[in-house]
């Protein structure tokens, strides 16, 4: 049997961890779901067993406190292997799971394959690029890179079974104190519908005066490439790619950047691309939907001159 | 104030990945390296917590001999004095990694006292494995957070900020403790000129762990297939801009 780490947001099961239970599925052992403080439906994703961890104290996130939780249940059901959404949280609590268990741990999987190894894929470079490995464990400890699995259900019916964990003093130690809300005003570059975008190329802190007035006739999200927040032209709030914000707007449009593994990582969920680049060969270029040639200096305003006439 | 930062070296991508003819790693011939970006920031706020502080800071590295040069980086940007885990160039899983850094770890404190921060990058840029900041702090018995945006010293505790959706979280913790920070925690610094000729001449200790066999062990690489984008010229110059429009209309954004 395995056990399955099940994030939840707004009473309901997140994307990243309908994608783990299917990841664990393909294991071919009945699937166990620990869940946090409240039970959600399960339903038709092949769980067995929701286990609902029940303290007063889980009334905000205390990652060593999910992870010994995580631990005791996989101990008490014996699983075989243990599985979470490769999400922060996911990644964070299945460390502290590894470190408890001094068991190898797997983050960022896309594909397992089970057998002694087991063999798996996982990502690297923010998904830029793919490893094959092997992992020798009595118990693995799998994340599942989110949105690389597609969910499949699976009928089963869900039994819920209530349990109060054992929590120690310094397991409670780490946990949230404090929510600051982010100050509103803006689009949010993560939910952005469209994002105009600016790289090197922009050229300086004030070259981003013309990528703003664009941005602001399209109701769009300013975003912007590693070398931008590295020069500080821009805050890091704005930077797009594998250290930066994922984003997965409709239409990214990317003024003067070259398009380095970096900045493709954070634009995998984009539907489309608009690149403009003096260089025709620069890597964005030719992972673009739509390329226009030329000097975005002269490019961009004449988009925003364009989308005034029709106003 | 005792301070400790983690970092890898990574070769900094272009456009393209390429292997080596084994895939067992990325063709670096025509690449140069780098702290991880995480990494970076944690480099940066050690240095700064030592400027307002006092003490001493030391980054440590496990990598091939050229690691030197990254450590040599943090150094100029103000650390004191460096550590290097010296490897044949093959590569150590998280959890191997993670038992070097930590013995390393505990020697140096055995003569100098416990570091009142270490500091780890959240995740390395290149095998992006997550969990050898987990480890050390299990090992050493000291509290642990994640992905940090911001770091605050007050007194024995810190105060630590972590971007969520909507906002951040707020942990505070007692020192000692060991952090992992996100980039964007600081912008770091530009080495200077004096900074790097200090760098040349700061410490540099050297050990060769034994590598262990790893329990995650990579088979291969492989570069995956691209997104399938056929990228479609709207022209060039200004000339193309009612093309664009066109195109933003068509996606249903205008």
């Amino acid at each position: 049997m395995v056990v399955v780490l099940v994030e939840q947001s707004g009473g309901a099961p997140t994307d990243p961890s309908l994608q783990a239970l299917t990841l664990a599925r393909s294991l071919g052992e009945p699937v166990h779901a620990l869940l946090i403080k409240s039970p959600v439906d399960l339903s038709g994703n092949g769980v067995e067993v929701a286990h609902v961890a029940e303290h007063e104290v889980l009334e905000t996130y205390a990652p060593e406190a999910w992870a010994a939780i995580l631990g005791q249940l996989a101990d008490r059901l014996q699983a075989t292997a243990v599985f979470a959404p490769g999400t922060e949280r996911g990644n964070e609590v299945m460390a502290r799971v590894a470190a408890r268990m001094a068991l190898p741990m797997a983050a960022n999987c896309t594909r397992i394959t089970p057998g002694s190894p087991m063999t798996l894929t996982r990502q690297r470079w923010g998904g830029s690029l793919l490893e094959e490995a092997a992992l020798r464990s009595s118990r693995p400890l799998i994340t599942v890179a989110p949105h690389t699995v597609p969910i499949e259900p699976a009928p089963a019916e869900t039994r819920i079974e209530k349990f109060t964990p054992q929590l120690k003093e310094h397991e409670l130690a780490v946990r949230v104190l404090e929510h600051v809300a982010a100050p509103g005003g803006g689009v949010s570059l993560a939910e952005a519908k469209v994002i105009v975008s600016g790289g090197r190329g922009v050229g300086s802190k004030e070259g981003f005066a013309i990528i703003e007035e664009l941005a602001g006739l399209l109701g769009a999200a300013v975003g912007c490439s590693r070398a931008v927040t590295s020069a500080g032209w821009r805050p890091h709030t704005d930077q797009v790619g594998q250290t930066g914000t994922k984003v997965a707007p409709e239409v990214y449009i990317a003024c003067g950047i070259s398009g380095a593994t970096q900045h493709m990582a954070g634009l995998k969920g984009a539907k489309r691309i608009l690149a403009i680049n003096s260089d025709p060969q620069a890597p964005l270029m030719l992972n673009a939907d739509f390329t226009v040639v030329g000097d975005l200096k002269e490019i961009v305003p004449a988009i925003s001159a364009e989308i005034r006439k029709l106003r | 104030m005792r301070v400790a930062v983690c970092v890898k070296r990574v070769p900094i991508t272009g456009g393209r990945i390429l292997l080596t003819d084994d895939a067992h790693a990325i063709n670096t011939q025509h690449l140069g390296f780098t702290i991880s970006p995480h990494e970076e920031c944690g480099v940066e706020e050690a240095v700064r917590l030592i400027e307002a502080n006092k003490g001493e800071s030391v980054a440590l590295t496990l990598g091939p001999a050229e690691a030197v040069e990254q450590l040599r980086d943090a150094m100029a940007l103000g650390i004191d004095r460096a550590i290097h885990l010296q490897t044949d160039g093959q590569e150590w899983d998280g959890e191997a990694t993670a038992a070097a850094l930590l013995e390393a770890i505990r020697a140096d404190e055995a003569a100098g006292g416990p570091f009142d921060l270490i500091f780890f990058g959240n995740e390395s840029a290149d095998s992006g494995g997550f969990q050898v900041a987990a480890r050390v702090a299990r090992a050493l018995g000291r509290p642990f957070v994640t992905g940090l945006k911001r770091v605050t010293v007050e007194g024995a505790s810190v105060r630590c900020e972590q971007e969520v959706e909507g906002g951040r979280d707020v942990y505070a913790v007692p020192l000692p403790a060991v952090l992992s920070v996100k980039e964007g925690l600081n912008l770091p610094r530009y080495p200077s000129v004096p900074g790097r000729m200090r760098a040349g001449r700061k410490p540099v200790a050297v050990t060769t762990p034994a590598r262990p066999e790893p329990r995650l062990e990579l088979v291969r690489l492989v570069v995956p297939e691209g997104q399938g984008r056929r990228a479609e010229s709207l022209g060039s110059g200004p000339a193309a801009a009612p093309a664009v429009v066109d195109v933003l209309r068509k996606a249903g954004v205008l």
